[in-house]
């Protein structure tokens, strides 16, 4: 598993107070993991800290709400990391 | 301070819009029916009071941020702390500090000071979300003006 995904997973596990092993790269963050919006403010927030990026959680949720992408594409988190990789490649690109 | 009117803060007194940081004051009153039942003969500003008078603080320096174009809405409170008691007449000194400016959202650092002692300090969160109302907007900017919020700040370097 990548650098990203665990730091990710950490910060979801301590975040949300959900045990580790149970947060895998195939887990979806609202419907298997029950992350509600406002964790997901403070995962948004670490993650931000911890990679030095913003994640664009306006835009994903307009795409999502416009039907343009499902919620697997951002919130899967095999999906979320590769998007946080593809930030930090942009940031230092 | 109008308790009854959850108007918190009576001026602001510094704002770094560039540098996310705001200071402002505010005079407990000596009279309000909250001290009749908070407490009878031992009258003190509530706590959650205290965390609304930093959100409303930290409320005004995001404004500033987004120049009213969105509206902050208090969304989490970590780590607060009521460190002493405040009582009617006490002359308060808010700041609050951006902590961080994510996608929809904003993490601040507030205190109050009394008497140049610590009263309470809190991280909060916040939502930014579209006003819900036009009407809100401009209630928000005549509020504004009667606390001197400095409007010319949101045209320039600030």
């Amino acid at each position: 598993m990548s650098d990203t995904f665990n730091t990710v997973a950490d910060i979801i596990a301590e975040t949300c107070d959900i045990p580790r092993e149970k947060i895998k790269p195939e887990s979806h963050a609202i419907d298997d993991l029950e992350i509600d919006s406002l964790d997901f403010l403070d995962i948004a927030f670490a993650v931000d800290k911890a990679f030095g990026i913003k994640l664009p959680l306006e835009q994903w949720t307009q795409e999502v709400n416009d039907g343009k992408a499902s919620t697997e594409q951002y919130f899967v988190l095999k999906n979320l990391c590769a998007r946080i990789d593809d930030l930090i490649a942009a940031k230092s690109a | 301070m109008r308790l009854e009117y959850f108007q918190m803060t009576d001026r602001v007194v510094e704002l770094s819009r560039d540098g996310g940081l705001i200071r402002t004051e505010s005079t407990v009153p000596t009279a309000s029916t909250i001290f009749e039942g908070h407490f009878p003969g031992h009258p003190l500003l509530p706590g959650v009071l205290l965390i609304e008078t930093m959100a409303q603080t930290a409320g005004w320096i995001i404004l500033a941020r987004n120049r009213f174009e969105r509206m902050p809405f208090l969304a989490g409170v970590r780590a607060a702390k009521l460190r002493r008691f405040v009582t009617p007449g006490e002359q308060l000194s808010v700041a609050g500090r951006i902590v961080h400016e994510g996608s929809g959202f904003a993490v601040t650092s507030c205190e109050v000071e009394s008497q140049a002692k610590k009263v309470c300090d809190a991280e909060l969160t916040f939502r930014i979300l579209p006003f819900p109302d036009p009407e809100v907007r401009r209630d928000l900017e005549a509020a504004a003006a009667r606390i001197g919020f400095p409007l010319e700040a949101l045209s320039d370097a600030g």
